[in-house]
């Protein structure tokens, strides 16, 4: 019984403590880097884009809300033709961003994502694409990668040995 | 003596402000004691939350499911909202602001708070859904035994005052609250109320953990929105007669009118039933139903003959 007096006069006191809401929309929630919101494409240290059309984001997705189709350009770089995520069906769990192995898709912190018109939530590669690099800035994959690209042939990549000659007998 | 048209008509305009006010009044009580800001966006103070939600509820779907008793299911939400208004009936405001002056007058409000079982379990019936009846059941079974030791509690008060009537029963206390020598029947009124409005913690009945929501399962719309009216007034009900019992009702220094007493007082309770809603945990349906026989009515027992006791040695002296 004193208890539930005890408890009660606690709780009464609360009127007189600090409030802890966000006023929302004036007051915006700090959220951390890591907060899995909105998805975004992001380019490399060189402006090009990161994504290398591999398809295990979309493959990796629980609820297969990510469709793209990979293309190469006349220098042997991947890229997708169009890459869409239909946002009605995401649910940020961001294993997408755990499969790529390029960084290119990125979960941003940020979730103000709400239309009137549930056909606005599918998200073209327009949509996605975004200038900068996101939360892993410096890496390009492909001067690491033993592609042989534009400016880059293979063996020229950072850390990469000149390639062997396998018709050689010579070591 | 003001004419009763207007009594009436002033009582109803105020109880269903009271009781629509509520709706606010709680979800800002509630915040407050939650470290919250609570309604805070529509209008001032966010009042107009109350006309959101009134909008709200007449335009959702007022659906009927195929499956349940249509008349009964329409007609029970109507019995809880009537009852209570009319245990209002008897309730003084003020010197001669009563709608009726019943000589019976503590009979009767015990009488119309036993008719609102009939709304929770026909409610609960007409819904034909195992949910809401077993929800039904224990609002049944929790209001009839919480019914006989709150009238139980209240002899106490009519031994001490010797009438039924509650405009005498608050001029006998002009000398001392009953409160003081009926704090043990206070307590059980106070908590015999809680449970009779199935208010937290004794919400047993809507137990939406465990039953979807208890007897109103599958009600929509204002048909709802008459259970959740009739909730609240209740609350206001038993908050009124707490007043007039226990504190004095419209009793009070002469700065402030009589009417005005009574509502600060009624308001001090309605805001305490809310605070006993932000921190009570909710007690097992077992526990609730032994606490009532077990504790609360033999308690109740000793206090009747104990206060008759008393009263009958103060008269043979």
């Amino acid at each position: 019984m004193f208890s539930l007096l005890r408890s009660m006069w606690l709780v009464f006191l609360h009127m007189f403590h600090k409030r802890d809401t966000y006023q929302y929309p004036e007051q915006k929630a700090p959220l951390p880097a890591r907060w899995r919101g909105r998805i975004a494409l992001t380019r490399d240290p060189d402006g090009e884009e990161r994504c290398v059309g591999c398809y295990l984001c979309a493959a990796a997705c629980p609820v297969d809300c990510i469709s793209l189709q990979a293309t190469e350009d006349e220098h042997g770089r991947r890229y997708p033709e169009f890459f869409r995520i239909n946002f009605s069906r995401c649910i940020f769990c961001g294993f997408c961003e755990e499969a790529c192995p390029t960084y290119a898709i990125q979960l941003l912190p940020d979730f103000e994502m709400a239309e009137y018109n549930r056909q606005n939530l599918v998200y073209e590669k327009h949509d996605l694409l975004i200038p900068g690099q996101g939360k892993y800035p410096g890496y390009n994959y492909y001067k690491v990668a033993g592609l042989a690209i534009k400016n880059k042939d293979k063996g020229e990549a950072e850390q990469e040995e000149p390639p062997v000659d396998i018709k050689s007998l010579l070591p | 003596m003001i004419n009763a048209w207007w009594i009436i008509g002033g009582v109803l305009f105020v109880l269903l402000n009271t009781a629509a006010g509520l709706i606010w009044l709680e979800r800002r009580m509630l915040a407050l004691w939650q470290d919250r800001y609570g309604p805070n966006r529509a209008g001032p103070f966010g009042l107009f939350i109350v006309l959101a939600d009134t909008l709200k509820l007449f335009f959702k779907e007022d659906w009927i499911p195929p499956f349940a008793d249509k008349v009964v299911f329409v007609f029970a939400p109507a019995v809880v909202v009537a009852s209570v208004l009319m245990s209002f009936v008897i309730v003084p405001f003020a010197p001669n602001i009563v709608v009726a002056d019943l000589n019976i007058g503590i009979l009767f409000f015990l009488a119309m708070s036993s008719l609102g079982v009939y709304s929770i379990v026909l409610g609960g019936w007409a819904s034909n859904n195992k949910y809401a009846l077993l929800g039904a059941m224990r609002g049944a079974s929790q209001m009839i035994s919480y019914e006989v030791f709150m009238g139980l509690a209240l002899m106490g008060v009519v031994v001490l005052s010797g009438s039924f009537n509650l405009q005498q029963i608050v001029e006998a206390q002009r000398t001392v609250w009953f409160i003081v020598p009926q704090l043990l029947g206070f307590l059980i009124f106070m908590v015999a109320g809680i449970a009779e409005t199935h208010r937290l913690p004794f919400d047993i009945p809507e137990a939406e953990s465990e039953l979807v929501a208890g007897f109103h399962s599958e009600y929509s719309g204002m048909k709802f929105g008459m259970f959740f009216i009739g909730e609240y007034l209740g609350v206001t009900l038993i908050s009124a007669m707490v007043v007039t019992l226990y504190f004095g009702g419209w009793l009070g220094p002469a700065f402030l009118p009589p009417v005005v007493w009574f509502a600060i007082k009624t308001f001090a309770f309605i805001s305490l039933f809310i605070l006993l809603r932000a921190s009570m945990p909710r007690p097992r349906y077992d526990q609730l139903m032994e606490y009532g026989w077990k504790v609360l009515f033999p308690l109740s027992l000793l206090n009747l003959w104990v206060t008759a006791a008393i009263k009958l040695w103060l008269i043979s002296k």
